[in-house]
């Protein structure tokens, strides 16, 4: 590879030209219908699902509550929340953003549009099946895997159309590099269709079955929903901040190292379990070699949004990136810490690992799917978010939502962890010691769910109360253009700091002073 | 510049690798070394098996237990370390990853009666004040006392109903024949690996 087109590579995603700009909005204008119908379908399904996840974690300190049906029994709710989120929610949003970004970076439109909407017509009906079917009880067992092989294979099927459809744009792609995002995109509709027919096939029981099992849900999360989070972050960090990715050959290694070391994780979740050894001995490496491309992605990504950190104060969409991006980056080596065996010997079967899941499926992907969403929308509907104040809300209910989450369940697993492998501490007290860390979790379930609530009221402004248009907003880019017409100001002194705001100061206290005054009158 | 061809078979190839490593070679390898289950679900007990998996047991309950010198699962009388042989032919799968509840390989040797197990099914906490297990008033029947002979639960004072009878269904009988065949007295030789 010669530099002049290192340079072109990694360019490619800020490339704002006139001719660029114009193709992107004829191309953005093609992919609407299509990406808009996702989006908006993935919401519903989050809302579903964060209800059901609510009722679920109410159960486990209310355990009666909602008690007298089996519909609603915990251990139906629970894996139909796990369903729903998954591959309502985060595949579909996944799916339709994916396509979006694919159809941007190779500078052609999606093939097969109406095929693409029956698909996902079909997706959505065999998924409320399915969720019917473990209501009523007829789950296949088998956790990330519950929905019927029945329900799951059509769906599996519709994202192997969508992933055929990311192989045309890849052959009728207009530009001649491949940006990294791409790459993880393409690696992603190629690997879960394949997981989903293996993970189908009735040739499994036993403990090989438990094998397969893991196998399959770590890949569901490791070469589903992170290359397609990672290609987000790839794709709107550098259009943000106006800055090109910091290194190309970080961002190959990062993807072949992490296709090679991901897929090898699956058995670290049956450490202690009855495998031979040595299987688990190969996933637990992996697991730990893991660090490899999560360190070459956040030092990639940190690098490239170095200096440009205020534009998180400006740009909603970033906010949501950088604290997913930073998220990626904490439970990978989480994760890698949780393979090494004298700690899985105590956090494994606790519920600090229910939140290890968390911090993967929803800090990560579903805060940097947030931020896709925040930045697409727009442009494809051509119509701007009516509240900032909003999305801000929407972030602080689901970031503080989530740290109160993490913080509470891991703590609070990893005490049930030690207890439990304290013989002389009898099981009750393990059990009574997490009920108030189960308690936290419900509330952080609130907030959660009032986040998306919030989400979803925005969704639905954008798309449907157009009566007044809202201002464009400013966007960190126009700050960048405007501060470098502006003279440079002075950088105020200390002593000049000071004395302002002793100003300040004193101005708000003779208003305070005055508004007392007028009271007592 | 990476051309098309080398990406996709790039991923292919490295996925079927690992596929084969995880899905295949253990297949391979450790079916045949698994002898015929001594402890073998047949019967009421596989019908039981079935009600375990439908009410989703697994989300809190596990059936594996770990070795000696990892965890206190063998302190604790969850049974001796769980080998590959016996979850043999049995699918899905009930292994579980999470204990919110205690391991179940091995309940029938502390749980051994049937009227204990009916009443903890029906109300957990008919049985243990401070558990957080759901009950399942949903596997019963309550029926007027006097138009029914069959026996029913003996229930605490303050969980009875007036002139009714709470009736245990099949399926919760067979969740209780599977229960109770979860006993590992025998022991297993250990599986060479």
């Amino acid at each position: 590879m010669n530099p002049s087109n290192t340079t072109s590579v990694q360019a490619a995603a800020v490339n704002h030209s006139e001719d660029s700009l114009e193709l992107d909005a004829k191309l953005d204008k093609r992919s609407s219908f299509i990406v808009v119908a996702f989006i908006l379908s993935g919401s519903a399904w989050l809302l579903l699902g964060s209800i059901l996840g609510t009722i679920a974690s109410f159960k486990l300190h209310i355990p009666d509550w909602l008690g007298e049906s089996a519909w609603l029994s915990f251990g139906r709710v629970r894996p139909l929340h796990l369903n729903w989120m998954a591959y309502g929610w985060a595949s579909q949003v996944g799916v339709g953003v994916s396509l979006w970004i694919l159809s941007r970076v190779l500078k052609t439109t999606i093939p097969v549009r109406p095929w693409l909407f029956v698909g996902l017509l079909v997706w959505n009906f065999f998924l409320l099946i399915g969720g019917i079917e473990i209501l009523m009880g007829h789950s296949r067992g088998l956790e990330w895997l519950e929905l019927p092989i029945y329900t799951i294979v059509p769906i599996v099927l519709v994202i192997l159309l969508a992933g055929e459809a990311a192989l045309a744009m890849l052959h009728t792609r207009k530009t001649p590099h491949l940006y990294i995002s791409a790459w993880y995109l393409i690696a992603a509709f190629i690997c879960f269709p394949l997981l989903g027919v293996v993970s189908s096939l009735p040739i499994f029981d036993g403990t090989v079955q438990a094998g397969m099992n893991w196998w399959y849900a770590h890949n569901a999360l490791g070469l589903w929903f992170t290359p397609m989070g990672l290609a987000i972050a790839y794709y709107l960090i550098p259009k943000v901040t106006g800055r090109p990715i910091y290194s190309y050959p970080l961002s190959v290694l990062g993807f072949w190292s992490l296709l090679l070391f991901y897929n090898w994780n699956g058995f670290h979740h049956l450490i202690g379990g009855p495998v031979p050894t040595w299987f688990v001995t190969i996933s637990v490496a992996a697991s730990v070699m893991m660090i490899i491309p999560v360190v070459t992605v956040a030092v990639n990504q940190h690098m490239t949004i170095i200096g440009s950190f205020e534009a998180v104060k400006y740009s909603p969409t970033l906010r949501f990136v950088v604290f997913a991006a930073m998220s990626y980056t904490f439970v990978s080596i989480q994760g890698s810490l949780q393979a090494i065996r004298s700690f899985n010997e105590v956090i494994h079967f606790t519920h600090y690992v229910i939140a290890h899941a968390h911090a993967g499926v929803y800090s990560f992907f579903t805060m940097m799917l947030f931020g896709a969403v925040y930045y697409i929308m727009p442009r494809i509907t051509n119509w701007e978010w009516h509240s900032p104040k909003l999305i801000k809300l929407h972030f602080w209910l689901s970031a503080s939502g989530m740290i109160i989450y993490l913080v509470g369940l891991q703590w609070g697993g990893i005490i049930q962890g030690l207890e439990m492998n304290n013989p002389d501490i009898p099981f009750m007290t393990v059990v009574n010691n997490t009920k108030k860390w189960l308690l936290s979790r419900s509330f952080a379930a609130i907030l959660l769910t009032a986040g998306h609530f919030v989400f979803a009221y925005n969704v639905f402004r954008l798309m449907h109360l157009r009566k007044v248009r809202p201002a464009p907003p400013v966007t960190w880019l126009d700050i960048q253009r405007q501060r470098a017409l502006e003279p440079k100001a002075e950088p105020a002194s200390l002593g000049k700091k000071v004395t302002s705001a002793f100003s300040n100061l004193n101005k708000s206290f003779k208003r305070w002073a005055n508004d007392v005054k007028v009271d007592e009158h | 510049m990476i051309k098309n061809s080398i990406l996709i078979i790039g991923i292919i190839g490295l996925f079927v690798f690992a596929m084969f490593g995880l899905t295949i070679l253990p297949k391979i390898y450790i079916e045949p070394n698994v002898e015929k289950a001594d402890v073998y679900v047949w019967g009421r007990a596989a019908e039981g098996h079935k009600v375990y998996v439908s009410h989703g047991c697994i989300y809190c309950h596990s059936q594996q237990v770990r070795p000696k010198g990892f965890g206190a699962d063998i302190e604790r009388g969850w049974g001796r370390a769980s080998v590959a042989t016996d979850y043999k032919g049995l699918t899905p799968h009930q292994l579980g990853t999470m204990r919110t509840g205690p391991d179940l390989s091995n309940i029938a040797q502390r749980q051994p009666g049937r009227d204990w197990h009916l009443l903890h099914l029906y109300n957990p906490r008919t049985v243990i004040k401070e558990s957080i297990m759901p009950p399942y008033p949903f596997l019963f029947e309550i029926v007027d006392a006097d138009k029914t002979l069959k026996e029913g639960l003996k229930l605490p004072p303050e969980y009875q109903i007036p002139g009714k009878k709470v009736i245990p269904t099949d399926e919760a009988n067979a969740l209780v024949d599977y229960l109770l065949s979860l006993n590992q007295k025998d022991p297993i030789k250990p599986q060479q690996n």
